[in-house]
């Protein structure tokens, strides 16, 4: 049993239990852990004891939540009080929460059992999994391969069947991407509607949480369990959360879809024929296909890639070895700062830090961080106009399968490149998500992305499961 | 705009960012950098003049609440996680005295 509604069916009408279903997916976990590494931590005790309270509860006849028992693993970037919490960071290695994530909470209310940390590129920065401090997560498709990242380890978790969801987090594509490549579905909602309140922040006006689910209908009843207002975020829409498990059957009729004529190039042929295929299984299915031009989208890279380190740079400030996390220890304090930072962080953290302070600093900053505020307007009005014409808009979520470890760590350009379809979306603020949607000549999945306007969930995931229903 | 980065812009920036290269990774970044900075040259072909610039997606404005009270982290636990820590406070090395 893999399905997050299978598990909650199962547990609150008694046919299977909360433990026998954590039991079930600790045993996945320890076959295939060793060559998978999605973990930075598997919390199996605190898994079992939250599972044994469920069957309890269910005992008992009490009212249990919408996850009830169902096992669920956060990327490590998501502070859970008293848990290790690294960012896949040496920096932040050891580091104990003092508090719980709001997404944590409201998975705890909802009876959620949580199995542990997944692993990530270093502070979500990567498509690969390949900048972890502890290493890489492997492909559970094909270990010779990358699962996408940055978060990685919440896909694979997810693909191997070691949870029935993860959530994962978002600045450019690092829930789509992984997900695209591990066969399963992600979600990236609208920015503001699940509250960053307890995770680390990477580049805090692109950032999202959003889940990892074997299913649409999955992922759509998870989402309503995490979003909604919270008075902890200050950018939290003060909205309740939509929706979204009740439009799943409405299918698709009279929706107009968009296909961008002016996509960037660079796309696998195989994958371009899958995109090919999505847009037939919604002829098919009722709706119209409608040409949209986004000119400003081959700009996407050069904002983002400007926007993103310059928000990081002054977000990872903060790991100055005084308050939490690791210390060199030096003379003074100027001496001490640098000595952790240059220890504590990865290349590629160094390199957008670097990046980042250079394009804020003065004499750069119009040239720079300033235009690319600019681009970012040009990329949103692009998408206002096409979103006059058309209710979603279909793209490949990743220009290729899974490919092979070390194929992009030489060029840090290429990898970027990885995250060409997903990033206009996070700049844009809109929700996204990846369908898988068929496989490549080379046998791996690929991932149709289903983009819509802000708050246009419901649109976006009747879409999504008529995908789902097609493939 | 966007003309190469030079080595010596590099060593000064990784001072403000508090990261401290050393000589060979100043290079290594030197060049990886420029490379960006060279694919980044594609946005000075736009007219931007007339563009507003985009900080945030969603529009919300001076988001504030009630001043009330409420439970905060607690002290010890916050301060168990510090690297040093004394009398209710964080350690840090000396301050003054040493060139900044």
């Amino acid at each position: 049993m893999h399905k997050l509604v299978e598990i909650v069916a199962g547990i609150t009408s008694g046919s299977t239990t909360a433990t026998a279903v954590v039991e079930e997916h600790l045993a996945r976990i320890k076959a295939r852990e060793g060559e998978i590494h999605a973990f930075n931590l598997v919390t199996a005790e605190q898994a079992r004891k939250d599972a044994a309270k469920i069957d309890e509860d269910v005992k008992a006849g009490k009212v249990v939540g919408a996850l009830a028992g169902v096992p669920i693993a956060l990327k490590d970037n998501m502070c859970t009080r008293g848990v290790e919490t690294t960012c896949s960071s040496k920096i932040l290695q050891g580091w104990k929460p003092p508090y719980d994530a709001t997404v944590v909470t409201k998975l705890r209310n909802a009876g959620a059992v949580i199995v542990g940390k997944t692993n990530l590129d270093e502070f979500a920065m990567g498509s690969s999994t390949e900048n972890s401090a502890f290493g890489p997560t492997k492909n559970p498709l094909d270990i010779s391969r990358v699962p996408g990242g940055s978060s990685g380890g919440s896909a694979a978790a997810v693909s191997a069947g070691f949870v029935a969801a993860s959530l994962g987090s978002d600045t450019g594509g690092s829930i789509r991407q992984p997900a695209a490549l591990c066969g399963v579905v992600g979600v990236k909602p609208t920015y503001g509607t699940v509250s960053r309140y307890g995770l680390v922040a990477f580049a805090s006006s692109l950032d999202q949480v959003g889940p990892f689910t074997s299913d649409v209908r999955d992922a759509a009843t998870l989402l309503e369990v995490i979003s909604g207002h919270d008075p902890m975020d200050s950018t939290s829409i003060p909205q309740p959360a939509a929706s979204l498990v009740s439009v799943l059957d409405q299918g698709v009729k009279g929706m107009r879809i968009g296909r961008v004529t002016d996509l960037p190039e660079g796309c696998e042929p195989d994958v371009l024929e899958r995109l090919e295929a999505a847009f037939d299984a919604m002829r098919n299915a009722g709706a119209t296909i409608v040409d949209v031009k986004l000119p400003s989208l081959q700009y996407c890279l050069t904002a983002y890639y400007l926007i993103a380190p310059a928000e990081a740079s002054s977000n990872l400030a903060r790991y100055d070895g005084v308050r939490y996390g690791n210390r060199v220890d030096s003379a003074d304090l100027n001496a001490m700062y640098a000595a952790t930072r240059e220890s504590g962080f990865g290349e590629e953290v160094k390199r957008r830090i670097m990046l980042g302070t250079y394009a804020l600093s003065a004499g750069y900053f119009d040239a720079y961080y300033g235009k690319a505020l600019k681009v970012r307007r040009l990329i949103s009005d692009d998408f206002a106009r096409a979103y006059q014409d058309v209710d979603v808009i279909l793209t490949p979520t990743s220009p290729s399968t899974a490919f092979k470890f070390g194929s992009k760590t030489d060029n840090p350009l290429a990898m970027y490149l990885c995250d060409v379809f997903t990033i206009p979306t996070n700049l844009a603020g809109h929700p996204a998500m990846s369908v898988p949607f068929g496989v490549g000549s080379d046998s791996m999945p690929i991932g149709i992305q289903v983009l819509a306007t802000t708050m246009g969930e419901q649109t976006m995931f009747k879409v999504a499961a008529e995908l789902e229903r097609a493939s | 705009m966007s003309e190469s980065i030079s080595k010596e812009t590099v060593v000064k920036v990784s001072r403000l960012a508090r990261l401290s290269l050393t000589p060979e990774q100043a290079e290594k970044m030197t060049s990886q950098l420029a490379g960006m900075l060279e694919h980044f040259r594609d946005i000075d072909a736009l007219d931007l003049s007339d563009v507003e610039p985009m900080t945030q997606p969603y529009p919300l404005k001076n988001v504030m609440r009630e001043d009330v009270e409420a439970e905060s982290l607690d002290r010890q636990e916050v301060l168990d996680q510090a690297p040093a820590a004394e009398s209710g406070r964080f350690r840090v090395p000396p301050t003054i005295g040493f060139d900044v």
